[in-house]
């Protein structure tokens, strides 16, 4: 092997990077909360008793989850000036990744919700809550608190997908990567280092959500940790 | 000035073999690194679950379109050019391998202990505990999110694309940017893929509520 790493140039481009791994934190937290409040509204939308709702949900969810992420963003940034919505790359980015990760965390608090046991609901409902009530006090917290793992793990994978926005020119971490890599060659140090950095994001996301959830939650941190 | 028509449509369908072929030697590929990793995973040997650990830890947390880079550039430092579908398919088969072993270690770990240990107790050595007690039992757990992967890597081959490799969403952009009617063409990739993976979702959630209908008899 007759080649000489050289991780020197990179630091000319530590502006750019640093940049990109911002865009990249926004396009996550964007993704993440927009997503997570998109889904959770879908999730509940597909348990009430109206028909039509429910099966505009069923489309949209399927939709999501049954087509690439990055053929979605395609459409959005390239597709829709055909019918005179024209975006930025980065709304139209930020607008896929809401929609795709409200497809799957709908998913995922459906199936939270379904577990919840009708008496539950019948018990709220003798106690004179009204219909927001029981979903509010009685449904939704143990729901999330049951699927908080494959949120997080959602979540995560979120993140990580947020570097294909590089491919509708969004400077990202990636995309930052990909223009200093045209720019001096030094293809491999300058992947490298990205990798690590999502290797790095990648830990500090789940740590965090999962911290998050220990706070949130009082039952599984009285679990975890006894009564504090 | 084309238009998006018939040909144009079975242009895009005609990529549809890159796609199942791409999607196909992932999985294959995957499968066999994840067995591997998922029967390491559960070894008595502390290195090897060390090992392993960090393997699936790196790669889960690694993007795949940063990894397709890494294998597409590496080898050019040892004088090799990839072509872009082996890069692809190396890229896909780590990490189909790192997501599957972990799918399959929960579903080994899933067997209660005495499974083991009655195995034991009848004098099976431990490969054939696996092969005639534990593995039956575990790929039937492990079926319904098995095939929900499969659904992953068919959308994740579309990251294919973005290294120049035409499959369907390539072929897609090659007709968007003939025909300069991208809605109609990505529609088009969309529906293709929800062909595709609509069917194994199905089939997937359709497992798993058999499993949970006849109850955890594992």
């Amino acid at each position: 092997m007759d080649y000489t790493f050289q991780f020197g140039i990179l630091m000319n481009y530590l502006p750019q990077f640093v940049s990109g791994f911002w865009l990249t934190l926004l396009l996550s937290f964007i993704g993440i909360f927009g997503g997570f409040a998109l889904g959770v509204c879908c999730a509940v939308t597909s348990t009430l008793p109206w028909k039509i709702p429910r099966a505009l949900v069923r489309c949209y969810v399927e939709a999501m989850r049954n087509t690439p992420l990055l053929v979605q963003v395609f459409i959005i940034f390239f597709g829709l000036p055909n019918i005179g919505v024209r975006l930025s790359p980065l709304t139209s980015a930020l607008i896929a990744l809401v929609l795709n990760n409200g497809g799957y965390i709908a998913e995922i608090v459906r199936s939270g919700i379904q577990s919840t046991h009708r008496s539950q609901v019948e018990a709220a409902e003798s106690l004179g809550l009204t219909y927001g009530q029981t979903l509010r006090l009685v449904v939704l917290p143990p729901a999330l608190e049951k699927v908080f793992t494959p949120i997080v793990s959602q979540s995560v994978l979120l993140m990580l997908s947020t570097s294909l926005v590089a491919a509708i020119g969004v400077e990202d971490l990636t995309g930052a990567a990909m223009i200093a890599s045209s720019e001096t060659f030094r293809t491999m140090e300058i992947y490298f280092v990205i990798a690590i950095a999502y290797v790095a994001l990648n830990f500090l996301f789940r740590a965090v959500l999962n911290f998050a959830g220990l706070l949130i939650f009082t039952r599984s941190r009285r679990r975890l940790l006894g009564r504090i | 000035m084309r238009y998006f028509g018939l040909p144009e449509f079975l242009f895009i369908i005609r990529a549809l073999i890159w796609t199942i072929t791409l999607t196909i030697i992932a999985f294959f590929g995957g499968g066999i690194v994840g067995a591997a990793l998922a029967l390491m995973r559960i070894s008595k040997s502390k290195l090897m679950q060390h090992v392993t650990s960090a393997y699936m830890q790196v790669i889960q947390g690694l993007p795949l379109l940063v990894l397709m880079f890494l294998c597409y550039y590496t080898p050019s430092l040892f004088g090799y050019q990839l072509s872009a579908i082996t890069a692809a398919a190396i890229a896909l088969t780590i990490n189909t391998g790192a997501f599957l072993g972990a799918i399959w270690e929960s579903a080994l770990r899933a067997i209660p202990r005495p499974q083991w240990e009655s195995a034991d107790a009848l004098a099976l050595t431990p490969l054939k505990t696996l092969r005639y007690v534990i593995a039956p039992q575990a790929v039937k757990l492990a079926l319904p999110s098995t095939v929900g992967f499969l659904v992953q890597i068919i959308k994740q081959t579309s990251l294919a694309s973005i290294i120049g490799f035409v499959e369907i969403t390539r072929a897609g952009q090659l007709v968007s940017n003939a025909t300069f009617e991208p809605l109609k063409s990505f529609l088009a990739v969309a529906a293709l893929y929800f062909i595709l993976c609509f069917p194994l979702t199905q089939i997937s959630l359709w497992l798993e509520g058999r499993i949970e209908r006849r109850g955890s008899r594992a």
